[in-house]
């Protein structure tokens, strides 16, 4: 078992330098937008004092109330940051499926929003949990979510849907209309058969469905 | 001096745009690459300055579809990949010198805008 994690652990490492890449690249985006807009509180205050210019506070207001709205959505991408450094901190975990799901396509939300593909969620009927290693299923969900969004295209839409099965549950990658243009044994390639070999999960691809079905046991020892 | 801001933040790039103006320089802003290349059928810009990710297509895709649209047309490309690795890596892929790491000081890309005109 130690060196099922190990093997995964460095499929882990990949993962967290993508996400953290990502995030990072995101929060500069916003401090890139306050500080515009800082520069531009700045320029009012400049014309009123150099140029008798009257400020507009009108215009004052708008510009805080970006400033306030890129604040708030820096204070969600930390908060995120936080919780996925927060995610190794347990070997085995009860995780609610739906909420790690909503978590990785968050951290996904970038790649996504690049590839011009949306993710479309239908949430359980009841809570669905499992007993797993958390940081290893968001990865091996990315790897899913990552293969979907390519099988899909631009413009296209994934599905994602969690369900109870009778000895764990499952999560479904649907609408990959161009599943069967992919070649054979594409997927899962050898960092997600790591994954599924330290999760005891299983993967499989349904062309015919137009599909990727991820199932997982009730608890990763059972 | 007539200037396109491309970035898929829009309250970035018209930010920027706005501040521009205040500093006499008529700019313009596009939040997709296709609304980009909608405004340069109608308006002679004589720069643009060019996010280098943006979805659907990279700012360097977008700089060979405008290049030709419009033959003399400046570049310059912002990201907000920040390290100096990144810059180096940056710079030798888009073949640019100017190229400006976000967040920007608005200066630093006036003076830039203002050298890539005049060579």
């Amino acid at each position: 078992m130690s060196r099922k994690f190990d093997r995964a652990g460095e499929a882990g490492l990949q993962f967290y330098g993508k996400m953290t890449a990502s995030m990072s690249h995101e929060l500069k985006n916003v401090l890139a937008i306050i500080k515009e807009n800082a520069g531009l509180l700045n320029d009012f205050t400049c014309m009123a004092e150099e140029g008798g210019m009257p400020v507009d506070l009108e215009k004052v207001k708008r510009v805080t109330e970006k400033i306030a709205k890129q604040t708030r959505r820096a204070d969600g991408i930390v908060t995120r940051l936080n919780r996925f450094g927060h995610s190794i901190d347990e070997s085995s975990k009860s995780v609610d499926l739906w909420d790690l799901l909503e978590f990785v396509v968050a951290l996904s939300g970038r790649f996504a929003s690049m590839r011009g593909v949306t993710l479309e969620r239908k949430p359980p009927a009841s809570r669905v949990t499992v007993t797993t290693v958390p940081f290893f299923l968001e990865n091996l969900v990315w790897l899913c979510l990552d293969f979907a969004m390519g099988v899909a295209g631009t413009g296209k839409t994934v599905g994602l849907i969690v369900e109870e099965t009778k000895n764990g549950a499952r999560i479904k990658f649907t609408h990959l209309e161009d599943l069967a243009k992919v070649p054979p044994d594409t997927f899962p390639a050898q960092r997600a058969k790591v994954l599924l070999g330290a999760l005891n999960s299983e993967l499989a691809v349904d062309v015919e469905a137009q599909e990727i079905v991820l199932t997982l046991p009730e608890s990763i020892g059972g | 001096m007539r200037v396109l801001l491309v970035d898929d933040e829009r309250e970035l790039v018209s930010t920027m745009a706005e501040r521009l103006s205040f500093r006499g320089i008529d700019a313009e802003w596009a939040c997709t690459c296709d609304d980009a290349l909608k405004r340069v059928e109608s308006t002679i810009f004589d720069l643009a300055v060019l996010d280098v990710k943006m979805p659907k297509m990279s700012g360097l895709e977008l700089k060979r579809k405008l290049q030709a649209k419009c033959p003399g047309m400046k570049f310059i490309f912002m990201t907000g990949h920040g390290s100096k690795d990144d810059f180096e890596a940056g710079s030798a892929e888009t073949g640019s010198e100017y190229y400006l790491v976000k967040p920007i000081r608005i200066e630093a890309l006036i003076d830039k805008i203002k050298d890539a005109c005049t060579k």
